[in-house]
């Protein structure tokens, strides 16, 4: 005999395990008996398959894998004996799902259980069956389900019904054959086939409509609520009785059913308001039981269609429940009105103090509630009194809760506030108290709002400069606030633009400074915020030539700084500082007006919505390749308009020229205020300390622009776009010189090879690329255009799109005309920068319309083959 | 419907589990560990629902077990407690004043329990006796194969003396 089959007893193994001290010595003892289950099921041992089984299920149940019994548990099931099947099926449904290849075998040995002369052995395979059957098995045993629904016995009945729900869950076209059997179920009197059978019911009106209609007339409809009034009315019966309630789970399925077959009709409702009202006035709520009819009787009332005395009725139990001191009837309720919201808002509204105080529970769970309702119950009349609530709590809310609380008070504020002082007030608020909880879309969005105020730039950089003395430690407060001093700090000290309500303070020049000092030199500011800083500081010190010593010296100490970013601004703008005086002013103009329809309008595409209902649409794609239809259009269309011809390069260019800077739309951005002149422009570029590259259409809004990565437009806003090294380096032995060297001979970086980017019979493009040296993100493309049929092609348009992380910018083509037979081509140059170089590969929708012996033609096609880092 | 049911103890170990939409073995001891960790955190006055992907937990402490029950957001949380108090109503009278020592050297007693309870994650008996008397109808079959086959070997056993 084998050495290890002799084996221990279950119960010794359980004990063994128990009495390990260490994880490990557990691993031993597993690892022992599984090898001696191992050995057993190899030798086909019969005698012990019953408890090894057993002990596999207790091993599986703690964690180590199972799988080599699998097919013991088949091999039980197929044996003959009734002990045998139950531990077989009790394995089958513990280390099987349905999604194992292995289930296929059972089906055979499951429809002979399901034939079984032992009542018993048919409710295991039906349990097994209900459990995890696939589609498939569902398919090749649905006749023998649909037959034992009407076996003799009333348990084999209730167990074949819960087995159809799977059935039809899984494979919806079976549902029409159990609409029948369904429906004869729900005239029996054992309260086990009715519960299932109602179920079943329920769950047959949500996959098919046939079933839906087929239940909704009076016939089936009036016995369902003779049922629920028999059962509402029954006497004491011992054996269903829960705190005095005959069978509240009947109670609850027959309201389920109901509120299925009710809604949206009206007809349906009606026959059901007299029991709904009976339910809801007559159950007892001092007990868990009653209140769950309650809850479910309410819900069913709210969903149907309407009748205005119920629901008043159900309103008011919700009211009930709101002030119950049980926290989970608490929690029920808040869910409720949820729901009940888009009933009836004016009667939710009433509960409004009671949901705010539920806003500040012990319990994780009511708060998450509580909150979700508030921001529902918010509107312009009620914002304030709300706002006012929610922030005075956000001071002493648990730190785990604050990220919510946070996030929906900015949403609340964004949505509904009355005015921009208002706003701006609120704003400050939330960032004095939970600044480091803020999202970086909330404080760029918060700081689009500022500068669109122009009236209000002097009180907000007062409010901030006092909040930030208090509050130094909220990262997201020291940013808005260093930003606003940076742009706004003559107004902080000459105290321009005072508003009656403000109190007057006296703020010197160095207080200003002082403030960014502290910003620059916190332990807990991280890369950004002393990014930001630095730029604070640089527009500072022309806006505050006494203080232009300081401010150099504070630059100056992040020379050694070991971020990069800081070492290279530090060095930067100390030589700004320093030598270039003449240009200084121009360079640290304010801020353009930020656009605030651009700025939404890219939060509302590119993040995930925060309101929940609308997350289905968000426009958050992996990739961003893939748009929905409407986006290359309107990226096409905006596109076009670009095309105008760009003028070229003026004098002051030179030096664009030499860094290779792409430069050619320098035109200003219309619509914004101020129109730096072009050489300017581009040295805010290459500093980074403003907008950055003027091109195209999107750009001031760049700056806040939230892409899908937040670090990249964190990193965006700050000009932070990592530059490689060596174009840094040159750029600044540049500036030190501030002489037109002539560029010193670079290497091209490696070529790429041409690809043809579309080809039809009729028209094949190709692109040749090339890099601009120093500029790896940007690739120039020179398309060519060949014809190859026979027929001229006149008014020939290309127009191209990319997705976000990409720029493009088209130059004119060299002409609309395309000669037949590839006589000759067009060509037009593509600029394109990526802003994931390195990480995305280039992806491009093309459009080519031309005119065809005067018709129209158009050739749409998408362009996925361009070389690999690019 | 009742997505999986779970029996933890107040150390964390799992007693018993139940599953009644696929997951496979990884998600299972993610979905368990993340739970234990929010369950057992929770206070004792607190409400007995926990939100959690999507879903909702139901879980009602007794002695030093905790009974879990994931169900969908629109199902009824009352109810689900009442489930959670019938299935420990019965085990109750089956075992007699049920502990969780019980429910761990007969585990495999207490699923065949709970499969009287519930099939496909929805209920199936509203009665207790009921459940009661086909546990104890199919204990019997068992106990009457054992007798059967022990009088078998000992009639070999006597017959090959």
């Amino acid at each position: 005999m084998n050495p290890f089959s002799s084996g221990t007893r279950l119960r010794d193994m359980i004990r063994s395990i128990r009495a390990c001290k260490t994880a490990a010595e557990e691993r031993a003892v597993v690892r022992k008996e599984c090898a001696a289950i191992r050995a057993a099921i190899n030798e086909n041992d019969q005698d012990y398959r019953h408890r090894n089984l057993a002990k596999l299920m207790f091993i599986h149940m703690l964690g180590y894998p199972t799988h080599f019994g699998q097919m013991e548990c088949l091999k039980s099931i197929a044996s003959a004996g009734f002990p045998e099947k139950r531990i077989g099926y009790l394995g089958l449904m513990l280390l099987l799902d349905e999604r194992q290849e292995v289930l296929m075998l059972v089906t055979n040995s499951l429809k002979q259980d399901l034939n079984h002369t032992n009542q018993y052995i048919v409710g295991l395979a039906l349990c097994a069956l209900g459990n995890i059957c696939s589609a498939e098995m569902a398919r090749d045993l649905a006749p023998e389900v649909e037959r034992l629904l009407q076996f003799r016995d009333p348990n084999i009945r209730k167990k074949a019904a819960l087995c159809s729900i799977r059935i039809i869950k899984k494979v919806p076209d079976l549902a029409e054959n159990f609409i029948n059997p369904a429906a004869a179920l729900l005239k029996e009197k054992h309260h086990g086939v009715l519960i299932t059978g109602i179920q079943l019911v329920t769950d047959l009106c949500k996959v098919s409509t046939e079933a839906l209609e087929f239940f909704r007339k009076p016939k089936c409809l009036d016995g369902l609520v003779k049922t629920l009034r028999d059962v509402v009315n029954s006497p004491y019966a011992p054996e269903y009785d829960i705190a005095g309630i005959t069978d509240p789970f009947l109670h609850i399925r027959l309201l389920k059913l109901l509120r299925v077959l009710g809604q949206g009709d009206a007809d349906a409702s009606d026959c059901m308001n007299d029991i709904l009202a009976q339910v809801a006035t007559k159950t007892e709520s001092n007990k868990n039981a009653g209140n769950a009819i309650l809850y479910e009787c309410v819900e069913t009332i709210m969903s149907i269609e309407d009748n205005g005395g119920l629901r008043v009725l159900a309103i008011n139990i919700l009211g009930r429940f709101l002030s119950n001191r049980d926290n989970n009837i608490r929690y029920v309720a808040l869910n409720m009105l949820m729901k009940a919201i888009t009933v009836d808002a004016q009667a939710v509204q009433r509960h409004r103090a009671t949901i705010l105080e539920c806003v500040k529970d012990l319990d994780a769970s009511i708060r998450k509630r509580a909150l979700e309702l508030v921001c529902l119950l918010v509107n312009e009349s009620n914002v304030k009194p709300l706002t006012k609530e929610l922030i005075d709590y956000l001071e002493i809310s648990d730190q785990e809760f604050k990220g919510d609380l946070t996030a929906k008070i900015c949403s609340m504020v964004e949505k509904f506030s009355p005015d921009k002082i208002w706003y701006i007030d609120q704003m400050l608020k939330v960032l004095s108290e939970a600044g480091n909880f803020v999202k970086d879309e909330v404080w760029h969005a918060l700081i689009v709002v500022i500068s669109n105020a122009s009236d209000l730039h002097g009180y907000t950089v007062r409010a901030l400069y006092r909040a930030v003395q208090t509050s130094i430690e909220q990262e997201s407060l020291v940013r808005v606030a260093i930003w606003c001093i940076g742009e706004y700090g003559d107004m902080l000290v000459n105290n321009g633009g005072v508003l009656n309500i403000e109190d007057p303070i006296t703020v010197t020049e160095s207080d200003a400074v002082d403030v960014v000092e502290i910003a620059i030199k916190h332990h807990s500011s991280d890369i950004t915020t002393k990014a930001m800083a630095m730029v604070a500081l640089l527009k500072l010190s022309s806006r505050f030539p006494s203080c232009s010593e300081r401010i150099r010296d504070i630059i100056v100490q992040n020379k050694g700084s070991l971020v990069l970013e800081l070492q290279q601004r530090s060095i930067e703008f100390n030589s700004i500082v320093e030598k270039h005086q003449n240009i200084r002013s121009t360079l640290v103009e304010r801020m353009p007006v930020l656009d605030e329809a651009t700025f939404s309008g890219r939060r509302a595409g590119s993040l995930p919505a925060t309101v929940s209902t609308s997350s289905g649409t968000s426009l958050n794609l992996p990739n961003g390749v893939a748009k929905p239809a409407a986006a290359p259009l309107v990226d096409l269309l905006d596109l076009s308009s670009d095309d105008a011809p760009v003028p070229s390069s003026s004098g002051n260019d030179f030096l664009q020229d030499l860094l290779g800077v792409d430069i050619s739309p320098a035109s200003v951005q219309p619509g914004t205020s101020q129109a730096p002149k072009a050489g300017t422009d581009v040295l805010l570029d290459l500093l980074s300390i403003g907008s950055p590259p003027v091109q195209n259409n999107s750009t001031p809004s760049d700056i806040l622009s939230s892409s899908q990565d937040n670090k990249s437009s964190v990193a965006k806003l700050d000009g932070l776009s990592p530059t490689p090294s060596g174009g840094a380096a040159s750029m600044i032995d540049l500036l030190d010189g501030f002489v037109p060297n002539s560029p010193k001979p670079e290497d091209n970086g490696p070529a790429y090879p041409s690809i043809v980017a579309f080809e039809s019979s009729s028209l094949r493009l190709t692109f040749n690329f090339s890099k601009p040296p120093g500029n790896p993100q940007t690739t120039l493309i020179q398309a060519t255009f060949t014809n190859l049929s026979p027929n001229v092609y006149t008014d020939f348009v290309f127009q191209a799109a990319v997705p976000k992380f990409l720029q493009l910018h088209l130059d004119p083509a060299s002409g609309n005309t395309l000669p037949a037979s590839g006589n000759g081509s067009i060509t037009q140059t593509l600029r394109v920068t990526n802003s994931q170089h390195g990480k995305k590969p280039l992806v491009m929708r093309t459009r080519i319309a031309y005119k065809l012996n005067n018709r129209d033609v158009l050739e749409e096609g998408q362009i996925n083959n361009f070389p690999r880092d690019l | 419907m009742i997505h999986f049911v779970l029996l933890i103890s107040r150390q964390g170990k799992v007693r018993l589990t139940k599953w009644y939409s696929p997951y496979t073995q990884k998600e299972r001891s993610k979905v368990i560990r993340e739970l234990s960790g929010v369950i057992l955190t929770r206070g004792p006055k607190l409400c007995n629902f926990v939100e959690w992907r999507g879903y909702k937990v139901v879980y009602k402490r007794y002695a030093s077990l905790y009974f879990c029950m994931c169900v969908d957001q629109e199902d009824n949380e009352l109810e689900i407690l009442e489930i959670i108090h019938h299935y420990v109503e019965i085990l109750d009278r089956y075992f007699g004043s049920v502990c969780e020592l019980d429910l761990i050297f007969n585990f495999h007693k207490a699923y065949y329990i709970l499969d009287e309870i519930l099939i496909a994650g929805e209920l199936q008996e509203s009665s207790k006796k009921t459940v009661a008397r086909l546990i104890a109808a199919q204990d019997s079959l068992v106990e009457t194969a054992k007798e059967q086959a022990s009088s078998i070997s000992n009639i070999i056993a006597q017959a090959t003396k």
